[in-house]
């Protein structure tokens, strides 16, 4: 009797580890067959000229991505320059004034909320408060929706590293008569200084694969980005959509192909370079 | 006397900066109401329930792009939850070299943008649905003759695109998000505590089951809700193979849309009205992954105050 309870406990035990190890595989494979897909089928695109020429429309010879990936790191670009300083003033707010609890724990809240909101929500946001009054579409209009929603991860990875911290620090630092502002900018976010950029770099590679906020706002054009300020930029992911979506040609799905390949290894190389870089702050979280 | 000036206004600026993120929702909450208030005043609450959606008769309504998203939210809740929640169990238990590497793999698999995901199941996933899952499913196993949810499920008709692939995609995609938060939660779990269940003779699954699971409830929930609202808000991953029909879906093998998916193939053409109608489907879908959102938090919250412990 006893023996036998033992047995199926057993049993089930081993049926529970063995679809525990297929879903750990099969999570792994999912992402191992996506991955050498993108690679296989990318890498035909892949020429001199894809990396040197612009998209042109179909038929035209010698097409290539090089104004979308241009576009594409301008607006990302512009989009941490937008969110990092207030971002990082904002994870300030969050560790280092602790004096109004209530309202930081608001804060943090709506921070955490803000990190999960739908990208195509700030996509019509960003439409409705800047290109609609502008009355066109632009590359700013993109880095913005890019920032809104940088800012909320970045605010919230600067306070987490800024609480680990020692308080001993900061202490001694002010002991020895330095201000307030000199202590969190100086002392505390200079040792904190790691964890910082890697957040920001994360944070970076995070947005620079969104592709619905960039469809109301930088939108599309078979041109060099040189309209940042006033006008459609090219970007990477609305390429990608465009290619493969809306357009029949086997030739067009091939370059949407190779644009895929390059942002996945861009993105993936942001990642794990960061993660590599800055391992030991990591770590300690 | 301008040591403290300076100090008090770096201060304000950091304060100002922080109540920005709350300043960024209302604006999401007022500019989205305010832009879909004509379709409020023409319709009422009649365009929650409507299932009409014809440009040319300006008629709207929002049900079949609510039910496609909560459709397919649920079938790729159903799919990555257990999937997840085996694979953090894995995890936790593994050896440090084996845990690493593949956590490391999943955190990377979160990383590739959606877009890819799209790419990749309207070339290759959609395609594998038409030719073997469905026919698979409906042909073989017939599951379309199971009375009563039989035909909530199924039907002879199949081309790869609808609900059924949009929520597969959408599960592989929220799978490793869901995985990374149980895993940190079940890693929070005391050592003392899975010990004394080893300790009194419990197996792998009893302990996890009995201990770990019940300790970390509150993370559980919270990542099952921070998954879903990832599932309810994503959109090109869904747009691509959903197949951006806008009618009542009958089963799961119906082209149907979503909420994101409407707003982002519809919204560059629409004027008028049907912008209005845009904009209050992006108001439901705000409150919606907001719903969500705050549960996930205040669960995760909970879960991490439970840590201090």
């Amino acid at each position: 009797m006893q023996k036998k309870k033992l047995f199926w406990r057993k049993l089930a035990n081993h049926i529970f580890r063995f679809f525990s190890l297929l879903a750990v595989l099969l999570a792994t494979t999912a992402m191992l067959v996506i991955v050498t897909h993108v690679i296989r089928a990318g890498s035909k695109a892949l020429s001199l000229n894809f990396f040197l020429n612009p998209s042109k429309p179909y038929g035209m010879p010698d097409s290539g991505i090089a104004n979308a990936l241009l576009g594409s790191i301008m607006i990302t670009l512009g989009a941490a320059l937008l969110a990092t300083p207030p971002a990082i003033c904002a994870g300030i707010c969050l560790s280092e004034f602790r004096d109004r609890p209530k309202i930081t724990a608001a804060l943090r809240f709506s921070a955490n909320v803000m990190m999960g909101m739908p990208s195509v929500l700030v996509g019509l946001f960003v439409y409705t408060l800047i290109v609609v009054p502008s009355g066109h579409f632009s590359g700013l209009a993109g880095s913005v929706a890019l920032a809104i929603i940088m800012f909320p991860v970045v605010m919230r990875t600067t306070e987490d590293m800024l609480d680990m911290v020692p308080y001993a620090l900061r202490e001694a630092s002010l002991a020895i008569g330095m201000t307030r502002t000199h202590t969190t900018l100086r002392i505390v976010c200079r040792s904190a200084r790691k964890g910082l950029i890697t957040g920001i770099l994360l944070a970076l590679a995070r947005v620079s694969g969104e592709t619905a906020p960039l469809l109301f706002t930088a939108l599309f054009a078979d041109s060099w980005p040189k309209d940042y300020f006033s006008g459609p930029t090219p970007n990477m992911p609305v390429l990608i959509t465009e290619y493969s979506t809306n357009s029949p040609f086997a030739a067009m799905h091939q370059a949407g192909w190779g644009a895929a390949l390059v942002i996945t290894v861009l993105v993936l190389t942001l990642n794990i370079g960061t993660r590599i870089m800055f391992r030991e702050k990591r770590h300690a979280t | 006397m301008k040591k403290s000036a300076i100090d008090n206004s770096f201060k304000w600026f950091c304060f100002f900066c922080a109540g920005l993120i709350g300043l960024l929702m209302l604006g999401f909450f007022i500019q989205l109401s305010l832009n879909s208030k004509q379709v409020w005043e023409v319709f009422g609450w009649r365009f929650l329930i409507s299932s009409e959606w014809d440009p040319v008769a300006e008629k709207f309504g929002a049900l079949p792009s609510i039910v496609g998203t909560l459709s397919t939210t649920l079938i790729a809740l159903l799919i990555a939850l257990p999937l997840a929640l085996a694979a953090a169990m894995f995890l936790v238990h593994a050896a440090p070299l084996i845990r690493s590497v593949l956590g490391h793999a999943i955190d990377l698999l979160a990383a590739i943008p959606s877009v890819i995901y799209g790419m990749w199941g309207l070339f290759v996933l959609v395609p594998f649905m038409q030719n073997k899952i469905q026919p698979f499913l409906a042909e073989t196993l017939k599951i379309h003759h199971i009375p009563v949810v039989g035909r909530f499920l199924a039907e002879d008709y199949y081309n790869g695109f609808g609900i059924l692939t949009g929520g597969l995609i959408l599960a592989i995609m929220i799978l490793p998000y869901i995985c990374a938060i149980l895993r940190d939660v079940l890693q929070m779990t005391p050592p003392m505590l899975r010990e004394a269940a080893y300790g009194v003779g419990c197996t792998r699954l009893e302990a996890g089951k009995d201990i770990i699971i019940p300790y970390g409830i509150r993370g559980i929930l919270g990542g099952i809700f921070v998954g879903l609202g990832r599932a309810l808000g994503e959109t090109m991953a869904v747009l691509f193979v959903i197949g951006n029909i806008m009618e009542m879906p009958q089963n799961a093998f119906s082209g149907s849309t979503t909420i994101a998916a409407t707003i982002a193939n519809c919204f560059p053409e629409a004027d008028g009205l049907q912008r209005s109608a845009l904009f209050a489907l992006g108001l439901i879908l705000l409150l919606m992954s907001l719903f969500i959102q705050i549960l996930a938090q205040s669960y995760l919250r909970a879960a991490t105050a439970h840590r201090g412990e």
